[in-house]
């Protein structure tokens, strides 16, 4: 469903992304992993058509993002990690115009909206000002304008930041189900736990490379880690000596 | 604990500062600035030259010319310090309580003190830099028709730098006591309008003063009784009358220090006693600012009025005009603009009314014909600087949201032609209203009026056309404030294009319009020949071509654009 080649992005002479090949098919949720400026959100937002790659090229659904955008943006749901809407329209007006965006109009929206707002406790708020929302709430909204067309795959940066245990658990479940009825999941996420439990398949990506990727088990073998937990798996393909330096320089 | 000091407090702010400038400079090279210094030069010269004009014909008269320079410097001054008062409420606010270093600065061990003149001196500096500009023209005009010499610079920048202290501490203590009673975020939605409004005000009463009659010495008459009648600055409580006095002293050689040592005293006790209601009032206001404006919105009053009127549009354009004519009205900054615009407005036809025509024939025709025609040229500038407002921004306010429409199925082109007529339609019409209430004033021929409105119509298109490009090709994602946008290199950019354009239509006109003045003025008949032809489709292949590669070029940098 989601295939990336040989995608390279160069930020001047920095390599942010370095070669990237990866394929996610239909019905599996993929985590992405790695450290902080590693190249996960820049991968995602050239996946989501928001970043020109310098080279390669992604694929969704057999739709070349930056070749046939609106065929390929038609699939897709993205979230990004920064909630940045339009503050001075109400909740369920951004609703309605992120479905116009997408050619979908009429009753139908109204009820989709509706649905929408109910499942992520927004009703109340429908009609407020998005410049009142929590940051959580912002965060709730763009997930429902990611689902409002039903979109094929969802690419998600940071899923779980600015959500409250209940919505965390409630976005947990949508992703299953909608993996569940043959949708793909692409997330980025620093929450091992999460990607533990979530995830069907890992990419762990260090330096814009991926340098390991499989189910949690695969790259367990591949690493010789025997039962360690994600976390130790983590920290020993990403620098897990800095972790120690760190724990003696806050120790002094 | 040893406290910061009041540089250390500041530094991320210069350093920001430095840092813009160091980027500007790479990005734009030496061009330009250079193109910064002629333009802010040619402003000063044009400042310089009208006043520097006004002050020797006033000398040359006997018993008014030592009295009304002082005047009228009073009255400058005291617009100025109005104009101060309203920008320093205003900036206060941002600087005080809602900019984005609060959060640190509050929470760190800094001195309320500290924190008080470090954000006093922030807006201080924000909002008067503009007026600390505008002064040294003007000063200038004084110096040079008063043979002040080169130490009246020293003494004029003595009595000025007070008389921008004081508007600053009574501005940010205003809003003080305002965002303790009021959220800070309704409080700026009220002060826009109140700001907007009051700026509106003086405009007209500058213009219904005709200050053009001080070029005349046979208006004096009038004007000093109209003087008199306001009873003018004459207050000894004023700021603005001790600085004029201070200046006005020193370049007519009775120096009197009074007038300085009312001006920083003041100045000194005012910094005071702003420091001590801050300590009082800023923790409660602080706390009540961080308070939400919280509206209610149905938002059906737009779908159901523009909405239908809009049905024919495909579903993604429709959205997005809605939604951009729901932004532009629910946003406090940006229709409170609208007060300004309806001024001007009041005033250009006031002008136009004011103009000495209709005095005999035929010299009245051919002057007639004159203002109206170069009257396209003055209100095509009008519409530019409205575009460069509105206009210019559309694209660099959409720079957070741009996540969003470029991970949708939104086609650009639908993107770039929504945001083109929402601009452009209200443009047009102001633009052919202004034209034809003018041409109707004028009581011009049907041909000028046929011409004028075409030609306004034409020119609308294209400079909403360029306005929405040079916003794509110069874009400011990260100003959040949409009035800052078009002070920025690519707006400035934007009008001397249109300028150039407004020079090329209106050079090309004139000569299908001077065939036709001389015709009608030598009594021959008027015939519309090849070489009016040719005029005609020169300015309209200028205007067509003034639209289509603007926008083009925006499509194409739209493209590229990265988040």
């Amino acid at each position: 469903m989601i295939r990336l080649e040989n995608l390279t992005k160069l930020y001047g002479s920095f390599v942010a992304v370095d070669d990237i090949s990866l394929h996610v098919p239909r019905g599996v949720l993929y985590g992405c992993l790695g450290p902080n400026g590693a190249g996960k959100t820049t991968t995602l937002r050239m996946i989501a058509g928001i970043l020109r790659p310098t080279q390669g090229r992604v694929l969704l659904g057999g739709d070349d993002v930056h070749a046939n955008p609106l065929a390929a943006k038609m699939r897709l749901g993205f979230i990004p990690d920064r909630p940045f809407v339009y503050d001075k329209l109400t909740g369920a007006e951004f609703l309605r115009f992120v479905a116009g965006l997408y050619g979908q109009q009429g009753d139908v929206v109204g009820r989709r909206i509706a649905e929408l707002l109910e499942v992520f406790e927004l009703t109340s708020w429908k009609d407020e000002l998005v410049e009142a929302y929590s940051h959580g709430m912002r965060q709730k909204l763009i997930i429902s304008s990611a689902l409002i067309h039903r979109p094929e795959c969802i690419v998600v940066d940071e899923p779980m930041v600015g959500l409250d245990p209940k919505a965390a658990r409630l976005l947990k479940d949508i992703f299953r189900q909608f993996v569940g009825r043959g949708g793909t999941v692409l997330m980025s996420t620093h929450t091992l736990e999460v990607a533990e439990a979530m995830c069907d398949q890992i990419a762990i990506i260090q330096h814009g490379k991926i340098v390991a990727a499989g189910t949690v088990s695969d790259v367990r073998r591949q690493h010789k880690a025997g039962d360690a937990s994600l976390e130790e798996l983590f920290l020993k393909l990403t620098g897990g000596a800095q972790v120690r330096d760190l724990i003696e320089v806050l120790g002094a | 604990m040893k406290q910061p000091s009041l540089a250390h407090v500041l530094q991320p702010k210069w350093r920001t500062a430095l840092q813009r400038l160091r980027e500007e400079r790479e990005k734009g090279g030496s061009g330009k600035l250079v193109i910064l210094i002629i333009v802010g030069g040619a402003f000063w010269a044009g400042v310089f030259g009208v006043l520097y004009l006004i002050l020797r014909n006033l000398r040359k008269v006997e018993e008014l010319g030592p009295l009304i320079p002082g005047k009228i410097l009073g009255l400058i001054l005291l617009s100025f310090i109005s104009i101060l008062v309203l920008s320093n409420v205003i900036t206060a606010l941002s600087s005080f309580f809602l900019a984005k270093d609060l959060d640190l600065l509050v929470s760190a061990p800094v001195d309320w003190l500290r924190l008080y003149l470090a954000k006093l001196g922030e807006t201080l500096l924000h909002s008067s830099w503009m007026v600390a500009l505008m002064v040294v023209p003007i000063l200038a005009a004084y110096g040079v028709v008063y043979k002040g010499g080169v130490l009246f610079a020293v003494y004029a920048m003595l009595a000025i730098v007070p008389m921008l202290i004081l508007p600053a501490v009574l501005g940010s203590a205003v809003t003080l006591v305002l965002v303790n009673i009021f959220p800070a975020r309704r409080t700026r939605d009220l002060l826009s309008i109140i700001a907007l409004g009051a700026a509106g005000g003086v405009i007209l009463l500058f213009r219904m003063i005709r200050p053009e009659q001080l070029a005349r010495p046979e208006g004096f008459r009038n004007l000093l009784d109209f003087l008199i009648l306001l009873r003018g600055p004459t207050s000894p409580f004023l700021p603005s009358e001790w600085a004029s006095q201070a200046v006005m002293g020193y370049l007519q050689h009775r120096i009197d220090l009074l007038p300085l040592m009312l001006l920083w005293t003041t100045a000194a006790a005012f910094v005071t006693l702003g420091a001590v209601l801050h300590r009082a009032l800023y923790a409660q206001g602080f706390t009540k600012a961080q308070e939400g404006a919280e509206r209610f919105i149905r938002g059906t009053l737009w779908r159901w009025t523009v909405g239908p009127l809009l049905g024919w549009l495909p579903v993604a354009k429709r959205e997005f005009v809605l939604k951009d004519i729901k932004l532009f009205f629910r946003d406090t900054t940006q229709w409170s603009q609208l007060i300004l615009l309806a001024v001007l407005v009041v005033v250009y036809l006031f002008n136009i009314q004011a103009l000495p025509l209709h005095r005999g024939e035929p010299v009245g025709f051919f002057y007639v014909n004159l203002v109206s025609f170069l009257n396209l040229g003055l209100a095509g500038f009008v519409l530019a600087s409205i575009a460069a407002r509105f206009i210019f921004p559309a694209v660099s306010l959409e720079g957070r949201q741009m996540w969003l429409l470029r991970s949708s199925p939104l086609d650009l082109r639908a993107l770039l032609w929504s945001k083109y007529w929402v601009g452009t339609v209200p443009l047009l019409a102001l633009g052919v209203l202004l034209t034809g209430m003018t041409n109707a004033l004028l009581e011009v021929s049907t041909f000028m009026m046929l011409m004028s409105l075409t030609t306004m119509a034409a020119l609308t298109l294209a400079i909403a056309a360029m306005a929405l490009a040079f916003g794509t090709l110069y874009p400011q994602f990260e100003t959040e404030n949409a009035a800052q946008i078009p002070t920025s290199f690519g707006g400035l950019v934007f009008m001397m294009a249109t300028i150039a354009l407004l020079a090329g239509v209106i050079v090309s006109l004139w000569q299908a319009v001077y065939a036709y003045v001389r015709a009608v003025y030598e009594g021959r008949p008027v015939v519309i020949d090849a070489w009016m032809f040719l005029w005609f489709g020169v300015a309209a292949a200028l205007c067509t071509a003034a639209t289509i590669v603007p926008l083009r070029l925006a499509l194409k940098k739209m493209e590229t654009f990265e988040f």
